[in-house]
Parts: structure tokens; C-alpha cells; sequence
């Protein structure tokens, strides 16, 4: 497929693994950038072994659709950066790159000899990002980190859940917000770099990137000592503001309100407009305070409907009202259908597989899928050929001694 | 002076409430110059929403508003007014970015739709973030961050682990998933300008929040079409064992052991006891099928200890924890303020904030900062419209007297 992205030129040489790091040089190449993942055999991407999020262990290194979902559009290098040839090689990739990100334990990557300081002796302008749980300073840098302890770090799993239960864990969803954060990061340092000629280091601590989802949550006590917790649904003004259990097993829907005009709408569309002059209800901070009661009509109400009629009717009514859906609820609903969010790509070894759409529509430069997220090694010998000018000779003897590997 | 990434880079943005306000905001504290037009006299939703300092509600004293609004220059206008669009069309000849949130179909209604204004611009980048997107059968469905965070699959996985399917699903904490739309419509508009340094174009940017939400959580959210699987809150994947949040002491810990030295060390830290060397104890899934069992154990070790000293214990051990923290426990982390994570703001109305909340990315050669606290209602009208436009002193009085400004 033609590449159109706004990021078409641009190169970027990856060293990272899992979902954080991998997931944010993804992004660039849905726009369009080059991406090179630099693995091995003996340090294959994680994510091609094992989800934690989805509970499932991978067989041989080829099969994992979650590496496949987040590796999009990528080529795959093997070098076996323990080898002081491959870090040369590796170098030899990064002078003719415009970016590079890694995410390995902080002090691991200048110890392997490529490091922000020896990437920047062979290409003076590099952007280079180092993304890492804790970040490359203060005295928790070393603190090994995945998504469910930074998540709980960052303070957003405090705030997340029952009030009377404990706090929500988070799973990988969580990488993908510091993997966006990265992303950005990274663009805005292209910008920089395409003004004024120059590259420069970023280091991004995940748990920051979470921490920021958190920033008003923490103003809450900055301002009033007030250590927010955990409600549910519920919003500090907003009522109704809840999920409510509909017909057939674990299907909800969702319902806010914020003007009178919803409210009344609201209790027209559920055949209750004497609501509308209940003195209980009468204005928004009078169904904040009877929120229970208001929350058990509402619930007395949806019980009887579908999910999607209960939808349909408050919206024609101009209430906000959605299910909450599951994995085969996002991918049977019909206007996600319509806006062909899932797509198919065809891999080699575990056929036809679905992905996610990127999450825009760029009237001049499309972001794309372009091909399933690449065989651990797969454009080994393209690479070192096209870029480095390596003879079959040269590959193969760097096959031999495990510097491909 | 410090360089900024986005220095000179010009944005008006004309959203309300949180998404396209934290958008303009991640760009405006690289450096971007953002003007941030409000409704005449009531001013934007957010002044309205806690926390309020001393819960105070003040428009000028919402902390959800300073915190999405900083390093803005802020203006009151309405648009919908011919004499107030004609001043929209003037601000957006000046802009690089236009960056808007109504539903589809209301910018063209004003004749502000984007075909008018490349007319202005041909420059123009613009982009519109709607609940759905502008095409599709839900287009002009209306949806707060509640139903986006349900619709998009995101609430359907939380509180993870529910106790059991009979409670809802449940949004995450705070405003997440209005900063997930935010950032997710940031990378499109940095990508596409970029573009348009390459090419001198400008384009138009779609983005359905909902969309940005599923691509946040694209591995759960393939699991049905790929293997026939909807992951429920049940959390059957945190199943393998020893992972999981943990009541303590004082709170509770977050603990994940992808590695199986890592459950080793894990077993280290609670003084390898007898049980985790039983058969059933010694690889992932034999633990996942005694997960009731050991979990059992794990609470009755951590019951009488404090958060912290797990944490630090654990870490000191190479174990995947961390504490969870309280909003309380991230302002006054060692951690988080060795990296400065908190700064100094001072606000003409909330006073000196000694500890607001920053970034998540060190630039080595244009950091982050804050150019000036959120602005006050119509703060800068003077400065944009008289200094930059040349309207006069007595315009401004005959507008505002109109109601446009």
C-alpha cells in the first residue's frame, strides 16, 4: 500500500518491548514513519511470549496477535546487542534514522554502548526517547515497573472502582496511554527538530504519563486536603450518572444528565414526566442528593429493555444515554461497522487476524494499516542489504557468528 | 529565553468542557500560542466543574479548569453572531491550527465549516473531535465522558476484579477518558503539522473520542473476533496468580510477576514459605488454578504490614510492586518531586498552587513549562483583538455591549 502519512520520510529505529514503547513507535508508523524494531532471539519483543492482559502464553515467537495488534506496519531486525559487532550495526542503523526509542531499565541501554550520547556521536541531530517506568532520574528510578504497578504509582487505581471495594488494577491499556504520551513527545521534538535542525533527549516516566490523568485529582488535595476516592459511576454533580442493568446477561446502559431540558426529556421517554415535579428532583444538586432513589427508578425502568432500544429511545429524546459494550460488543455494533474500526491483516502464520483502526481521519494524509506487525527477524537481510550495504556473504557470516541472531 | 518545541505555532481552539481544552493545553505548555475562545458571559462548562479551591465555586477557582487551560491566552466571542464569526474568520487567517468540538454539522451551520475557512486559510489545519465521529448512524448522538468510557469498551473491563457481574461496570477515575480523547487528537495535529512544514498544506482531522478510547484498549478489544472471547471484569486473565491488588496495612499494594523469577523473588520477600514450594506452586498456570489458595496466603502475610514498606522491601528485591497511592501519597512522593514533577503556579484569583501538576517528558533542549496560569474570562480579549486584529478600544466596548464579545 501506498504510503501517504504525514510522517512519510521519517525513520525511526526502535529498541523496546512489551506494549509501552512498541506501541508508541506504532503510532508514528500509522502516520506514516519508517519504523525498524531491532530484537533477537534472545530478546525477542515480550509481547511476542506471553498477555498478561488477555492471559494467554504464545507458542513460538510468530504467533501472538498481541504483538501483532501493536506492531503494525513494522519491520523486524535480529541483533544480539550482547555481541560488540551488533551494537555497531545497531549504530550503523541509527545514523540513518531520525529517531530512536528505547525502553529498557534505565542505565541499560548506555551499558549496551548505545546510549543517547553514542547515538548522538554518529547522527548529531537524533531525537531520541528513553521511556521507562519511573523515568531516568530520582531515587525510584531503578524500581522495575509494569502497567498495573505505574498505574498504581500514578494514582488513577485509587480513584478507580467501588467505593466499598478495593481499588481497580489496570492491565495493559494502561502502556498504551504512556505509549501515546511518548508519541507525542516525539512529535513535538520532530517539529522542533524540522524548525531548527535540531535533535535532542527525552526521558519519559510512565508513571508520570499516567499521573497526569490524574492532575485534577490531585489539585483536589493540593487545594483542599481532600483525598478523592474511589464513586463508582458517580460524578461529584452530576445525577443521574450511572450504569443501568438491562435485559440479557451482563448488558448495561449508560445514562448522564446535565440540563433540565435531558432531565425532562429523561422522564418523559421512561413514561414518568410526574418526576419532573418531584420535589426530590426538582434541580440538579436536589438529584444529586437523592441519587439512590432516582438511580433505583432509573433501574426499575431499564430492566426491561434491550440495551440498544434503551439507547435509541433516549437519544431520540436527546438523552446521553450508551451500552457499555464487550470485545463482541464493539465489534457487532453497527456504526463501528459502518466506520470500519476493525480491520483484517493477513499474517503468515496465524492467518487472517483482526486490529484496530488508527483513531483519525487525516483529509490529506491518511494514517494506515499497511501490513501485520513483522516475523521476528523478517526484513533482516532487506534491511542490512538496502541500508547498510551488506553483501548475502557479509549477513551470512554475522548469521553465523550469532551477531544476527 | 528557553526554546519551546511548538514556539510560534498558532492555535485557536473553540471546544468546551475537557477533551479539546486538554488537547490545546498539551500544546500550549510546549510552547504553542493558544487562544482559547469562551462563550460571552458564562464562560466555559469546565469553570463549573470541582474541585473548586475551598470548594468555592467561582468560575475563576475550578482546579479542573486551571489545569487543562494553562499557558492559554483566553477570549470571550460568539461566533454564531455575524459580527462575532467575522472576528472567528480574522483569528483563524492568523492560526496554523483550529481546533473544534461541536457536533457535526453546527461549524457549517455558521458557515465556519472547514471548506469556508480553507477558503481564509488554505493553510489551515483543522480538527473536530465529536462523541462519534462525522459520519456513521450515532454521528449526532450526544455522549459525556461516562457513555464514551462505556460505548468504547473501556467500562466494561472495570472495576477489575469486580466481586461479581451483578454490580456495573464502572468509567476510571476523574476526567481519563476525556484526557484520552485529548491526547490520542493531539498526535493526528502534530503529525499534520509536520506535514504541512514538508509540504505547505493544510488538512482536515476527524476523530470520534469513542474511536480514540477503543484504540486505548485495542488488545481486549479484538479478543472476540480473533478467538471468540469477551474478557469480562472478572479479570480471569489476573488469574495466574500472584498478581493482583492486595489489601495491607495502611492501604494496598499492586503486584504483577510476568517473569517467574520474579515470583520467586516475590516468594523471597514473604520468606519463601513452605507452600510455594509445592508442586502446584512452581510455574504460571499450575498457580492460576490455585489462585484462591494463594492469594489466601498473600493476604494473611501483607495483612499487618504498611504499603510503603512492601513497596520498598519488594522493590529492594527486584519484585514487581508498588503501593497504591492516594492522591495525598503522589503530591508528597520523594520520587515524584525529586523529578519535579510538581511546580509552582501562580493564579491572580486561586493565589500561589505550590504543588501543580507537570509533564511527563523531560526535554533536553525545550522543556515544558507554563507561560501563564489559565485565563480569567475574556482576560486577553484586549490583547488579541486590539494588539493582534487592531480593533480599537471603542470596538471592544461596542461588541461587548452586543453581547459578542
Amino acid at each position: 500500500m501506498e504510503n501517504n502519512g504525514p510522517l512519510k520520510g521519517i525513520r525511526v529505529v526502535e529498541f523496546t518491548s512489551a506494549w509501552a514503547g512498541p506501541y508508541a513507535t506504532c503510532l508514528l508508523g500509522f502516520l506514516g514513519a519508517e519504523v525498524i524494531k531491532v530484537e533477537s532471539q534472545q530478546r525477542p519483543d515480550h509481547s511476542r511470549i506471553i498477555s498478561f492482559t488477555t492471559g494467554k502464553a504464545f507458542q513460538t515467537l510468530n504467533e501472538s496477535e498481541v504483538f501483532n495488534n501493536l506492531n503494525l506496519n513494522k519491520r523486524s531486525v535480529c541483533l544480539n546487542l550482547k555481541k560488540p559487532e551488533a551494537v555497531e550495526i545497531a549504530k550503523r542503523l541509527i545514523k540513518i534514522s531520525d529517531v530512536v526509542m528505547e525502553n529498557m531499565r534505565p542505565g541499560v541501554v548506555p551499558r549496551l554502548g548505545l546510549g543517547y550520547d553514542a547515538a548522538k556521536a554518529v547522527k548529531p541531530d537524533i531525537i531520541y526517547i528513553s521511556s521507562s517506568a519511573c523515568g531516568q532520574t530520582g531515587p525510584d528510578r531503578e524500581y522495575i515497573g509494569y502497567a498495573p504497578t505505574f498505574a498504581a504509582l500514578a494514582g488513577l487505581p485509587h480513584v478507580t472502582g467501588y467505593p466499598d471495594w478495593p481499588p481497580s488494577n489496570f492491565l495493559g491499556s494502561i502502556d498504551l496511554r504512556s505509549a501515546c504520551t511518548s508519541a507525542f513527545a516525539i512529535l513535538a521534538a520532530l517539529y522542533h527538530h524540522q524548525q531548527t535542525g535540531e535533535g535532542q533527549y527525552i526521558d519519559l516516566a510512565s508513571q508520570e504519563a499516567i499521573a497526569t490523568y490524574a492532575g485534577d485529582i490531585f489539585l483536589d488535595y493540593v487545594m483542599n486536603q481532600r483525598v478523592p476516592m474511589r464513586q463508582g459511576n458517580q460524578n461529584d454533580v452530576m445525577a443521574p450518572h450511572n450504569c443501568y442493568r438491562c435485559q440479557g446477561e451482563d448488558k448495561w446502559i449508560s445514562i448522564a444528565v446535565t440540563t433540565q431540558t435531558e432531565w425532562e426529556s429523561l422522564c418523559n421517554t421512561m413514561g414518568k414526566s410526574d418526576l419532573i415535579d418531584d420535589p426530590r428532583f426538582v434541580d440538579m444538586n436536589h438529584r444529586k442528593i437523592n441519587e439512590q432513589a432516582l438511580d433505583d427508578i432509573i433501574a426499575d425502568w431499564a430492566i426491561n429493555l434491550e440495551a440498544y432500544e434503551a439507547m435509541a429511545l433516549l437519544q431520540n429524546a436527546d438523552v446521553a444515554a450508551t451500552p457499555s459494550l464487550s470485545s463482541e460488543g464493539l465489534f457487532t455494533d453497527p456504526h463501528l461497522k459502518e466506520r470500519e474500526i476493525f480491520r483484517q491483516v493477513n499474517h503468515p502464520v496465524i492467518g487472517k487476524n483482526w486490529v484496530i483502526a488508527p483513531p483519525w481521519r487525516l483529509s490529506e494524509t491518511p494514517a494506515t494499516v499497511k501490513t501485520y506487525g513483522p516475523l521476528l527477524g523478517e526484513h533482516t537481510n532487506d534491511i542490512f542489504r538496502d541500508y547498510l550495504g551488506m553483501t548475502p556473504e557479509e549477513i551470512g557470516k554475522l548469521k553465523e557468528d550469532q551477531v544476527i541472531y | 529565553m528557553t526554546p519551546s518545541a511548538l514556539k510560534g505555532v498558532k492555535i485557536v481552539e473553540f471546544c468546551t468542557t475537557v477533551s479539546g481544552a486538554y488537547c490545546g493545553k498539551l500544546m500550549a505548555d510546549l510552547g504553542a500560542e493558544v487562544i482559547k475562545i469562551e462563550p460571552p458571559a458564562t464562560g466555559d462548562e469546565a469553570r463549573r466543574k470541582p474541585p473548586f479551591l475551598k470548594d468555592d465555586p467561582d468560575p475563576d477557582k475550578s482546579g479542573l479548569f486551571m489545569y487543562i487551560n494553562t499557558s492559554k491566552f483566553g477570549i470571550s466571542l460568539d461566533p454564531s453572531n455575524p459580527r462575532g464569526k467575522q472576528i472567528f474568520e480574522r483569528l483563524v487567517d492568523h492560526a496554523d491550527i483550529l481546533i473544534e468540538d461541536h457536533p457535526p454539522g453546527e461549524m457549517e451551520k455558521m458557515g465556519l465549516g472547514y471548506d469556508a475557512l480553507k477558503q481564509i486559510n488554505p493553510g489551515l489545519i483543522m480538527l473536530a473531535i465529536t462523541p462519534f465521529g462525522q459520519t456513521g448512524p450515532y454521528k449526532d448522538y450526544k455522549a459525556y465522558q461516562l457513555n464514551i468510557s462505556h460505548m468504547s469498551g473501556q467500562g466494561y473491563l472495570l472495576p477489575l476484579v469486580s466481586p461479581h457481574l451483578e454490580r456495573p461496570p464502572v468509567q476510571i477515575g476523574g476526567n481519563s477518558g476525556n484526557f484520552d480523547a485529548g491526547l490520542t487528537a493531539s498526535l493526528a495535529v502534530m503529525a499534520a503539522l509536520f506535514w504541512r512544514g514538508t509540504s505547505g498544506k493544510g488538512q482536515y482531522i476527524g476523530m470520534s473520542k469513542m474511536e480514540a478510547l477503543i484504540a486505548m484498549q485495542r488488545v481486549e478489544s479484538v479478543t472476540f473476533p480473533n478467538s471468540g472471547v469477551s474478557m469480562s471484569r472478572k479479570g480471569e486473565s489476573l488469574r495466574m496468580s500472584g498478581n493482583g491488588i492486595f489489601p495491607c496495612k495502611d492501604g494496598y499494594v499492586s503486584i504483577v510477576t510476568p517473569e517467574e523469577h520474579q515470583w520467586q523473588n516475590f516468594m523471597k520477600l514473604i520468606g519463601d514459605p513452605p507452600w510455594s514450594k509445592a508442586p502446584w506452586c512452581q510455574n504460571r498456570f499450575e498457580r492460576g488454578n490455585h489462585a484462591d489458595k494463594i492469594n489466601a496466603y498473600i493476604l494473611e502475610w501483607m495483612k499487618d504490614k504498611p504499603k510503603e514498606e512492601i513497596f520498598r522491601t519488594g522493590q529492594a528485591l527486584s519484585v514487581p510492586v508498588a503501593q497504591v497511592n492516594t492522591a495525598e501519597d503522589v503530591v508528597s512522593s520523594p520520587h515524584f518531586n525529586a523529578r519535579g514533577f510538581f511546580v509552582e503556579v501562580e493564579h491572580p484569583v486561586m493565589g500561589k498552587l505550590d504543588k501543580f501538576p507537570s509533564s511527563p517528558y523531560r526535554f533536553s533542549k525545550t522543556p515544558w513549562a507554563i507561560s501563564r496560569p489559565a485565563p480569567r474570562l475574556g482576560e486577553h480579549n484586549k490583547q488579541i483583538f486590539c494588539e493582534t486584529l487592531g480593533y480599537t478600544t471603542d470596538d471592544l466596548e461596542a461588541l461587548k455591549d452586543a453581547g459578542i464579545i
